[in-house]
């Protein structure tokens, strides 16, 4: 038994993680008798949707092959455990790029599916599920099902954002999108509400493909700084420098505090409102700002942290978010890291994925127990009656009737769930 | 092979092996030759490396690691189609200690193949090194061949062995422009130590230590270890008097 926590840290329990390395063994490793299991990849979600707490973990970390790549189609298969950051170091070189990703490009394809992740290219790519072509699961009854948008549609379905619970995915098949190169032409720009916020997104919306906002989450109005970036036909230029810092320990108390919030909000803001500017930025610099500094997550302290995504309607997304960040700025708690977004018309192929119409606020909150805890409920209510619901790969305490009613289509889901899988979150919201 | 560096890797599908493979071809396109068992799989490993450089010319030969006719019989057809720049002996297993104690079956299978072999396939590649005055021979140890320990000390005496044998091709070849390197992983995270790792032990990644592995070939350092802090850990191992290192439950 090992402890394995989520990106949160919010609990650090044991589990009989056992190492998956080789396809032709998973059903007969996942068959095995006894307590259920749940696949589990890089562990990048952030409350229990990944865990399995006293259960075993299957880590499919170790199916990392890439199986076939067509530089003419940019039709790439591959096993579930390769990582999102190897296929666009494999892929961009080649003029092939993913149409989709995530803020941390160390997540595994079968977790990016699983989640049916979302990224900066929303409002003009969809979600990750959309760029799926294949899918191969493996059930605990050693049933093997290979699914997509034409096979078996429902299976497809019901896996890509299933989290997890239908079946082991063991390989995929996504379809690339063309690129000319690592370079993105980027652009940040000020805004001093969410009036301009909204204004500056619309006006993006069709001629950037991508699109986010940092928001400071203290100051009420919801001022920031919005993002944008094409990818950019760039003669050949140094990449920058590979650099990592890791955040050596754990602090015994989060360094993420309301004093410590207000001034880097406040300096954040006003420095990059001052050099606000287009300029010409790599990639990984654009999509992955995070990856850089390992273990970023420690900075919390002992007792972890909290992220709250939800994404409500867009007609009544301003109204909302204005509320939601009343509320923060109230209980004078938040974090730095706090991300707006408005989201496209794609629909998602999931049942149970997240992104739809609308916008969407992701922040990060330190675990302060009782005062988190009564914050979100207050936000839950602001999310329930605009109609909207709470991210599966980020949630970690949100109360069952807005999980039922943010999640629609659940009935229909629950008859693909495989019997031997259970996770934290399954057993939280589900049942069982 | 048009000027394409060519690299050699005994024992295809050990983890860190792979590892190293990636980096190789990732680099630059090169000539590889993945030597494994006869019962191996190694197809995936093959097609992945292939995708990762389609301009590297990879193949695959299958053999006996315990009988040293057809390791000397490998060596020669490879070293026919060119000089070897880097061969990485990189196969080995991790038996249970308690079986090797129990079974001298088990024991014996344990030390040849973790001893015997590698030095087998390390004195094939010497004489076609010696030959050209050329290429570097790396050998992987393990911490666990720095000191005996009532835990594994079949693997150790084994991985001691290799550690001995590379210390003396090292007196052979100094001062010619062979280099041989000895590389000493810590407990590392891969197939061999699943065990381990479900028992809670804390590996390093495979990614990481073949990362380390590379860059030293090819600085052509002597002794390896990797992570790092297992010279020192093993510096200490080494040096307790035995009246506390037997007290000690490691």
């Amino acid at each position: 038994m090992r402890i394995v926590s989520s990106w949160g840290r919010l609990n650090m329990d044991e589990h009989d993680v056992i190492t998956i390395n080789d396809s032709d063994k998973v059903a007969e490793i996942i068959g095995e008798n006894g307590r259920s299991g749940l696949a589990y990849g890089m562990g990048r979600s952030y409350g229990d949707v990944c865990l399995n707490s006293g259960g075993r973990l299957w880590d499919m970390s170790g199916l990392d092959h890439f199986m076939e790549f067509d530089d003419d189609t940019g039709h790439l298969t591959c096993e579930a455990g390769v990582l999102l950051r190897d296929i666009q170091r494999l892929v961009i070189p080649r003029g092939w790029i993913l149409p989709v990703t995530p803020g941390t490009q160390i997540v595994t394809v079968g977790g990016a599916i699983a989640c049916d992740v979302h990224g900066k290219s929303h409002h003009i790519h969809g979600s990750f599920g959309n760029h799926v072509k294949r899918i191969k699961i493996i059930r605990t009854n050693g049933e093997i099902i290979d699914c997509g948008p034409n096979e078996r549609s429902d299976w497809f379905a019901a896996t890509v954002g299933g989290i997890g619970l239908t079946g082991i995915i063991v390989q995929a098949e996504i379809q690339l999108q063309r690129v000319v190169g690592p370079w993105l032409d980027a652009e940040t720009i000020p805004y001093a509400d969410l009036n301009e916020f909204f204004s500056l997104s619309d006006e993006s919306g069709k001629n950037w493909e991508n699109t986010v906002a940092w928001i400071d989450c203290l100051t009420g109005k919801g001022r920031g700084l919005f993002m944008r970036g094409n990818t950019a036909n760039t003669e050949y230029r140094q990449k920058p420098k590979e650099y990592k810092l890791t955040m050596p320990f754990e602090p015994p108390i989060s360094l993420v505090n309301g004093l410590s919030l207000r001034l880097f909000n406040m300096a954040y803001y006003n420095l990059n409102k001052m050099r606000a500017k287009r300029s010409i930025v790599y990639y990984e610099t654009f999509f992955y700002p995070l990856d850089n500094i390992l273990e970023w997550n420690r900075m919390y302290g002992a007792r972890g942290f909290f992220q709250y995504q939800s994404v409500v309607p867009r007609n009544v997304g301003q109204d909302a978010v204005q509320a939601m960040l009343k509320e923060i700025e109230n209980s004078g708690t938040g974090s730095f890291l706090a991300v707006l977004k408005t989201f496209g018309d794609r629909p998602s192929v999931g049942m149970m994925s997240f992104p739809r119409s609308g916008v969407t606020l992701a922040l990060d909150f330190p675990n302060r127990r009782d005062r988190t805890h009564k914050l979100f409920s207050r936000i839950d209510d602001i999310v329930r009656e605009a109609g909207g619901c709470i991210y599966l790969a980020k949630d970690a305490c949100m109360p069952r009737d807005l999980f039922e009613s943010g999640y629609p289509r659940l009935t229909e889901f629950l008859k693909y769930r495989d019997p031997g899988i259970s996770s934290g979150l399954s057993r939280r919201l589900i049942g069982n | 092979m048009n000027g394409k560096k060519k690299i050699v890797i005994v024992g295809a599908t050990s983890a860190i092996a792979e590892q190293c493979a990636r980096l190789w071809v990732q680099s630059k396109p090169i000539a590889l030759t993945l030597i494994a068992r006869d019962t191996q799989k190694t197809g995936t490993i093959v097609t992945d490396l292939q995708i990762r450089s389609p301009q590297s010319n990879i193949n695959i030969i299958y053999t006996d690691f315990l009988n040293p006719k057809k390791i000397k019989e490998t060596v020669e057809k490879i070293s026919a189609s060119g000089k070897i720049d880097i061969a990485l002996i990189a196969h080995g297993s991790l038996p249970e200690q308690s079986s090797c104690q129990d079974d001298l079956q088990t024991c014996w299978y344990a030390l040849e193949v973790n001893g015997s072999s590698p030095a087998l396939w390390a004195e094939a590649f010497a004489q076609h090194m010696e030959k050209n005055n050329h290429g570097t021979i790396a050998l992987i140890g393990s911490v666990a061949g720095d000191r005996g320990r009532k835990s594994n000390y079949v693997y150790g005496a084994a991985k001691g062995l290799v550690a001995r044998y590379a210390q003396g091709l090292q007196h052979r070849f100094a001062g010619t422009a062979v280099n041989i390197v000895l590389i000493k992983p810590g407990p590392t995270d891969t197939p061999m130590t699943a065990n381990l790792k479900r028992q809670g032990a804390k590996l390093s990644p495979a990614e990481d230590v073949a990362k380390k592995i590379v860059n030293d070939i090819n600085f052509g350092k002597k002794i390896v270890y990797t992570p790092r802090k297992w010279w020192l850990i093993m510096m200490v191992v080494r040096h307790l008097p035995s009246f506390i290192f037997n007290k000690m439950n490691i």
